[in-house]
């Protein structure tokens, strides 16, 4: 071994401190495991706290007609009944319950008349169901999270003296390697190995049991909500220990980012602006989401802008503004009006909430937003309309997990959050993910830690798989003239942006694997100059394979399911196909790093579940034999 | 498009100096921005910490021609069209390298505030809370901890020794957050303010605030407020009472319903103690000394007094004239 290895033992160990994250180390430590948090960044910087619009949870709060069969019913609908139904159900069931916990430990929503969690609107769901602060619940989440952390860490300094006695954050840490002990003919995790970014020193941790929390995929693409962080990491450590990802051709296009000015391109607009009556027009000033609606939304939705207009006022009576459609359906609409050039300059359309509410109530309702442009762009949101476009959010697809334990097929190696895949289906509605991390993550640290309690014997890391972990690391900083990462991502963001993108075709799938394989070459071949301290081109090169394998499994599968459904469009197949409904396709990675597709069968929903639906609803997803 | 020169600080702990860089700088383009394109072309290692880029999670903060900012918050178009522009690290903590200084100091201080004591006769489920009342503490949660505020107060600020005892700005709004959290079980936020984080320190020269890129009115509404002697109404157990079983806005009625009982007279007082007129007109709350922005003086060299400036503002004078007091004397006639 050329250097030595900072080591630690732990009983759990969670990659990623966003929501699902410390969600998921809350758990693990409250079962009484020792347990670590491993963040990328700095403790309490998660891409969680971009979240805007609020959790969804069917507390009742606003309208007490809510409950978890309606929310469960909003879930499949809005993931076109490609959903998981089980992680769906799970989900609908314990959301409210994971909310309330979070004002135990000192979170503050925003209240209603009555003095509870006040609930918002959102695209996609039949009552008000968002519990949020303002337009900030991603931070109020994380916060409170990290806040709670804090809080066990005191109790066991009261009891043992010492903070880290029992759960500690790594902070500005990351893993590049997870190593697995397959010593008795089933391959458990071992270990997990990385680097510190603020030192380059290396460090190990070991561990039967490990948490995937590492969000999404996001930075492959060249117009992004996503932050560097979001590269793909915990799919990309999934399938090199053997798990599987599925649903990898799902990505959500969030259909209001900004276009322009460039100092706020990708930045979304959070959906509450429509919620709260702001409306989409094109460069003729004609409001044309009317002459969007799918059939199968026919009946929940306005058919004039009188009655639209009414429904903000009187929901009971009136139907909802197709502005609030699902995300899938707003994004394609935005794309179809620039594509047939009724677009602005920069290729978006306006959002007008202007002209709608009085700056006042602008003010109040969307204090961060108005503050952040005014401040990003000197656009005042309440004087103009903003130029808005779809925008690469949200990865549907992930780590094939069960959905009760949330646990991959590799044994010990749990996945909960936007890096776990099955729960959104094919479209995640909004407000979905940031319960879903809280629902998920609980169960991860649960499932993991009874896990690691079950276990009699501690799996070993093999000395040789950590060698060539070393190896694999120190690679782009002994490459003298490699290629630049700056250079290789700016292209597979360019390859992922054009040809794998919104809209998709064959001959640019094809072609995108052409370019993907080209570039996997030139990626092996990457090279970082100056030393380990705290260098960023020596991270982004680490940074670069994970994206280009999961890219690769995104374009396999945006190339095979030959239908559009929810965040997968094909321009070549523009109808949902009850047949593909039955198909998820599961990606795995050989020991070389080929990417192998299969298709296996979606899980059948419970007939009690299946009641839920009407007939003629089901008609619209399911194939006859089925319905039959 | 224009080039534009920047001079960033390279370094590490062992120490560093400006490197001048020429930069392309396109329009309407953030600090942040020419940052990750000096990375991309010029300086694939330049060390910078950096997450969302929309002013959300608070990484990005350095000093911007000596000015604590974040970076995805600087519009280039604020600056000169000719004039360079300086980047250096955070001053208060140590540097890691180039542009990442070592922010350990705000963990440990987090960890040492103590948390939210949920009160315990009340079920996950069961909290209420009216909006009012949590507007407040709603206002410290925007914090998105870019620490700027802790760089920039000058009690930590080139003053290495002071930071075991100071907690700092952020920590002082985590405490008067759970102070005005309507539900927090613990009643020794003040005290703890006070005694263990070194609250004493501040002297109110409201830089923290000047710098908090969420608006945060960090002096006014937490600092001074937590500067109070230990005199609250949810010590008055009858108070305390009140604010269990009543809202809010029904305690400010019947508030008001009890002051119009006396009218405009001086209320009597048992066993011959001075009665006391409680709608005697009441002196206007005094401004302190501000300049023309409406700070006071950022630093002691251009204030006009040696010292801390008063809470109660500096035009206040002692002895108060005792006509204008909220105080009817025993031997006022009237």
């Amino acid at each position: 071994m050329v250097e030595n290895i900072e080591k630690h033992q732990y009983d759990v160990v969670v990659i990623g401190a966003g929501g699902a994250g410390l969600r998921a180390a809350i758990e693990a430590r409250l079962a009484g495991k020792k347990t670590a948090i491993i963040s990328k960044s700095l403790f309490g910087k998660a891409h969680t706290v971009m979240a805007e619009g609020g959790a969804a949870a069917a507390m009742g709060n606003v309208n007490s007609n809510d409950n978890w069969m309606v929310h469960f019913r909003d879930t499949m609908r809005g993931g076109k009944f490609l959903n998981n139904f089980r992680m769906a159900e799970l989900h609908a069931k314990e959301a409210p319950d994971r909310i309330w916990e979070l004002e135990t430990y000192g979170a503050l929503f925003d209240r209603t008349k009555d003095g509870k969690i006040s609930q918002r609107n959102f695209g996609g769901h039949e009552y008000p169901r968002l519990a949020h602060v303002g337009d900030r619940t991603g931070l109020e989440l994380i916060r409170t999270l990290q806040q709670k952390i804090v809080s066990l860490q005191q109790e066991d300094k009261k009891e043992f003296g010492d903070y880290e006695a029992r759960i500690r954050v790594f902070a500005e840490t990351t893993i590049t390697e997870l190593l697995l002990d397959d010593s008795d003919g089933t391959a458990r995790v071992a270990g997990a190995f990385g680097y510190y970014r603020e030192t380059g020193g290396f460090v190990l941790f070991e561990a039967p049991a490990i948490v995937l929390a590492t969000g999404g995929v996001g930075k492959s693409y060249k117009v992004t909500s996503n932050s560097w962080e979001y590269t793909g990491d915990g799919h990309a450590l999934a399938l090199r220990t053997g798990a599987t990802l599925i649903n990898m051709e799902f990505l959500q296009f969030h259909p209001t980012g900004m276009v322009w000015p460039p100092s706020v391109k990708g930045i979304l607009v959070t959906e509450s602006v429509r919620g709260d009556g702001g409306i989409l027009k094109n460069s003729d000033g004609k409001r044309f989401m009317f002459d969007y609606v799918p059939d199968v939304f026919r009946k929940q939705y306005a058919e004039t802008p009188e009655e639209a207009d009414r429904w903000y006022t009187d929901p009971d009576n009136n139907r909802r503004p197709p502005e609030l459609l699902p995300r899938d359906e707003v994004a394609r609409a935005i794309n179809s009006e620039v594509k047939a050039g009724r677009g602005t300059k920069a290729g978006g359309v306006y959002l007008d909430i202007a002209s709608r509410l009085p700056a006042a109530s602008i003010l109040k309702k969307l204090p961060s937003m108005y503050h952040q442009f005014k401040e990003l762009a000197d656009v005042d949101i309440t004087k103009e309309p903003m130029e808005v476009g779809p925008t690469c959010h949200y990865v549907m697809g992930g780590v094939e997990v069960d959905p009760d334990t949330q646990a991959t097929r590799v044994a010990g190696l749990y996945a909960a959050g936007e890096v776990s895949g099955g729960m959104h289906g094919s479209n995640r509605l909004g407000g979905n993910s940031l319960s879903d991390l809280l629902v998920f993550g609980k169960r991860a640290g649960e499932f993991a830690a009874a896990y690691e309690g079950e276990l009699t014997k501690r799996p070993a890391v093999k000395t040789a798989d950590l060698e060539a972990a070393v190896e694999t690391a120190l690679a782009p900083l002994q490459r003298a003239g490699g290629e630049n990462p700056y250079t290789l991502h700016h292209e597979l963001q360019q390859v992922m942006g054009d040809l794998v993108g919104i809209i998709r075709r064959q001959g640019e799938l094809q072609e995108s694997l052409g370019r993907l394989a080209e570039l996997r070459e030139r990626v092996s071949k990457v090279g970082a100059t100056g030393g380990r301290k705290y260098n960023p081109g020596w991270h982004l090169a680490l940074d670069l394979r994970n994206m280009l394998l999961v890219s690769e499994c995104t374009a396999k599968a945006a190339l095979e399911r030959e239908e559009s459904r929810g965040g997968h469009t094909r321009e070549d197949f523009p109808k949902m196909d009850p047949k593909w409904r039955q198909v998820n396709l599961v990606c795995s990675a050989s020991p070389a790093g080929e990417v192998d597709l299969v298709h296996q069968p979606v899980p059948t929903m419970r007939p009690e579940l299946l009641d839920l639906f009407e007939k003629s609803e089901l008609a619209k997803y399911m194939t006859e034999e089925e319905l039959a | 498009m224009t080039v534009r020169q920047f001079k960033v600080w390279r370094g590490d702990s062992a120490g560093g100096q400006l490197v001048n860089y020429d930069v392309d700088v396109n329009e309407g383009e953030v600090v942040l921005d020419v940052i990750h394109r000096l990375q991309a072309t010029q300086e694939p290692d330049l060390a910078c910490r950096w997450n969302c880029k929309a002013g959300k999670c608070g990484s990005c903060s350095m000093e911007i021609d000596g000015m604590p900012r974040l970076a995805c918050m600087t519009r280039m178009s604020t600056f000169e069209e000719n004039a360079s522009v300086t980047i250096t690290p955070l001053r208060t903590f140590p540097v890691i390298r180039d542009l990442v200084t070592d922010v350990t100091f705000n963990y440990v201080k987090a960890r040492e505030t103590p948390a939210f004591a949920p009160p315990k006769d009340v079920a996950p489920g069961d909290y209420r809370m009216q909006q009012v009342d949590v507007d407040r503490s709603q206002e410290f949660r925007k914090c998105i901890e870019c620490f700027l505020c802790q760089n920039t107060c000058h009690v930590v600020r080139d003053h290495e020794e002071n930071k075991t005892a100071f907690s700092g700005p952020r920590f002082f709004i985590r405490a008067a957050e759970l102070d005005m959290h309507p539900l927090d079980a613990r009643s020794d936020r003040k005290e703890y303010a006070q005694k263990e984080q070194g609250l004493g320190y501040c002297n109110i020269t409201k830089c923290c605030t000047e710098v908090c890129p969420e608006h945060i009115k960090i002096t006014d509404n937490a600092i001074i407020p937590m500067k109070e002697r230990v005199v609250d109404r949810r010590y008055d157990p009858l108070v305390r009472l009140g604010r269990k079983i009543l809202r809010r806005d029904q305690l400010e009625q019947e508030a008001v319903a009890v002051t119009t009982l006396h009218q405009a007279h001086p209320t009597p007082q048992p066993d011959g103690a001075a009665p006391i007129n409680w709608h005697r007109e009441l002196a206007p709350p005094m401004g302190a000394d501000v300049d023309d922005k409406g700070h006071l003086p950022l630093n002691e060299l251009l204030s006009d007094r040696v010292g801390a400036n008063s809470p109660f503002g500096d035009d206040v004078e002692f002895p108060v004239d005792p006509t204008k007091l909220n105080y009817y004397h025993p031997e006022q006639k009237h």
